[in-house]
């Protein structure tokens, strides 16, 4: 029975503990449209992973993980240094800071596999992750991480919010802005420092980005954007653990991102209203409209010839030939059963209310 | 009386670009005043500069006789429309209860008081059948009045307002222009970026002409002056007479070409 597996059991609540926080913050930065944010501070990170593995030389994951924050979170305050005090805009200052402080992490990686030999290789599970060396500590560091970030996230929830709509105003009321600014991002960081084992640096932004877009699809509140987000993020973590348990050889971190990447895939085309099903359902059905008001434009144009309009049938053929395009049958089919026009000796008449609503279409304004 | 706002050498720079320079700026408690000057004369920043949004290289503001950080609940602000993402999850009452999240301090919700407040001002700007509306279904217009039920909740004495006007058809503007009277009737003050000539004489009973520099301030009758218009616009002014700049970008670094500045 695979529920009572203990490795799985750890691993799965793991995942779904990283991929409910990842979730959560991953839909305030998408809203703050710092969705590359992530994708900085996770590369960012393992620099602070190699550097704290060297200075301590422990392979602990709470050591691994508090060299992580401190990257990361080094790394987020540079992006906005760069940004406030140079010319330089947001997505060149999160690209620059990705790069050199992933490749920096890189260089320090090999230099750290030179010279202390094989043993150390584990630290390149960092990049992909390795979910399967979750250990139960590791669950009680992510549960009291989730608990504070969390709670933080309920105390500041007004002030979060209006800092994600209206920074300006927020300043404006006299709410510390770059306080709070500094207080959220510090929030993501933990959420992607605590799935870096997981996940790895690589596709950790892939888990903060996709399930807040997935979100975003299915509701317009905040509450439920956020709460949604973090559900979908939790889901694809204990899916992406329970299939890879169950498939040989399929790696926990990169069947996640696939999870939540189809998810994500469905919501953007089945989601009602936003969704790219519905908007084609709608363009259809506008164009039907327009073609069956074509159709009653010209019912009513011969109909209002004779004396009674109402019965004066006319065949198919005849309004075929007025607007030769396919689809006349149907539209008269679509104009009977909303009532508007009557089949009547093999031929089409307008109804009272199709009358008024010719009228309206050929002359404008009330019958 | 003191005054409603008071500036004192407030000046911005971008880099080593003046935006704002040396600004000495008096606005009687109860007036209606419009700050005007071409693109790039730093009106934006002006107000932002006042509200404390953006870092200043010298002055002081005072808000009814105090210093600012002392007084500030006794302002409000309605930003420009564009500068909000408008597809942001939220509906239209959450978005006026915003005004009430300064009073209400930290750890406290917006409860049904807040909400009552929301609903009263909704009502004020004829938004009340909105209320549940997500905003991102709002035209300009429509917007701009969220923006402005979310000052009212603020029941603010000193308002700010960034182009109010910016984009809303002559229904709204008119409505808009009412409720400012209405706010000014009641003794507050109100400070608006205007971009539009033609109605400065008609909407406002002061007005501040800026490029950089403060051109001149005081009641319209006086300041209002081809003179002075020729000052803050330079030779255009009879062009813009004619024919009122359509559409005004927002300001932005784009100074250059007025009034650059050595020190």
């Amino acid at each position: 029975m695979i529920v009572l597996d203990h490795t799985l059991r750890t691993v799965a609540l793991g995942s779904a503990t990283l991929g409910l926080l990842a979730g959560m913050l991953g839909a305030f930065a998408v809203l703050r449209r710092q969705s590359l944010l992530g994708d900085a501070v996770s590369h960012a990170a393992l620099p602070g992973i190699v550097l704290a593995f060297m200075l301590t030389g422990a392979k602990t994951p709470l050591v691994l993980m508090v060299g992580a924050a401190l990257a990361g979170w080094a790394a987020s305050l540079l992006v906005m240094l760069i940004v406030r005090t140079t010319r330089v805009k947001t997505d060149t200052a999160l690209g620059l800071v990705l790069s050199v402080f992933f490749g920096g992490g890189m260089v320090l990686m090999s230099v750290v596999q030179r010279s202390a030999g094989a043993g150390q290789a584990g630290l390149e599970s960092f990049l992909f992750g390795q979910a399967a060396a979750m250990l139960s500590d590791d669950l009680i560091t992510m549960a009291v991480l989730g608990g504070v970030v969390l709670l933080v996230l309920t105390l500041l929830w007004k002030e979060f919010k209006l800092l994600s709509f209206d920074p300006a105003f927020a300043g404006a009321l006299g709410l510390p802005v770059r306080v709070l600014d500094v207080a959220l991002t510090t929030l993501l960081v933990i959420a992607i420092v605590t799935g870096l084992q997981t996940v790895g640096v690589v596709l950790m932004s892939a888990l903060i980005v996709a399930p807040a877009a997935a979100a975003r699809q299915w509701t317009d509140r905040l509450g439920v954007l956020v709460l949604l987000s973090g559900f979908f993020g939790a889901v694809s973590g204990l899916a992406g653990a329970v299939l890879s348990s169950v498939v040989p050889r399929l790696p926990t971190g990169p069947t996640i991102i696939l999870v939540v990447t189809s998810i994500t895939v469905l919501s953007l085309f089945l989601a009602p209203r936003r969704g790219l099903l519905a908007a084609e359902v709608r363009r259809w059905r506008q164009r039907r409209e327009l073609v069956a008001d074509h159709v009653l434009a010209d019912l009513f144009r011969l109909c209002s010839q004779h004396d009674d309009p109402t019965a004066a049938p006319h065949g198919t053929e005849v309004l075929q030939a007025m607007s030769p395009r396919a689809g006349v049958r149907r539209s008269l089919e679509h104009l009977a059963q909303r009532g508007l026009v009557i089949a009547v000796d093999g031929g089409w008449t307008l109804t009272a209310d199709g009358l008024t609503a010719g009228h309206r279409l050929v002359h404008g304004g009330e019958a | 009386m003191s005054h409603a706002v008071s500036v004192n050498d407030l000046t911005v720079a971008y880099r080593e670009r003046p935006v704002l320079w040396d600004i000495d700026l008096d606005v009687p408690s109860g007036k209606l005043m419009a700050i005007m000057g071409p693109n790039g004369a730093g009106k934006t920043t002006l107000i932002k500069a006042i509200l404390g949004l953006v870092p200043t290289a010298a002055g002081a503001v005072e808000i009814h006789g105090k210093a600012y950080a002392e007084n500030r609940h006794l302002v409000g602000y309605v930003p420009q429309r564009g500068s909000v993402d408008w597809d942001f999850p939220t509906t239209v009452l959450d978005v006026v209860m915003m005004g009430r999240y300064g009073a209400l301090g930290w750890l406290r919700r917006p409860g049904r008081r807040e909400r009552e407040q929301a609903m009263s001002a909704l009502t004020k700007v004829g938004m009340d059948d909105f209320a549940t509306r997500q905003i991102s279904e709002l035209s300009g217009g429509q917007q701009q009045r969220v923006f402005l039920a979310r000052a009212l909740v603020q029941d603010a004495q000193v308002y700010f307002m960034d182009e109010p006007f910016q984009g809303v058809d002559a229904r709204t503007e008119r409505a808009i222009i009412d409720l400012l009277k209405e706010l000014r009737e009641q003794g507050r003050t109100v400070v608006v970026v205007h971009h539009d000539l033609q109605t400065v004489t008609e909407y406002f009973d002061w007005v501040t002409l800026l490029n950089v520099r403060r051109i001149a301030s005081g009641p319209v009758d006086t300041t209002f002056t081809d003179e002075n218009l020729r000052l803050a616009y330079g030779g255009r002014v009879e062009f813009l007479q004619r024919q009122a700049p359509a559409d005004p970008a927002p300001d932005d670094d784009s100074t250059a070409g007025y009034g650059r500045i050595r020190p």
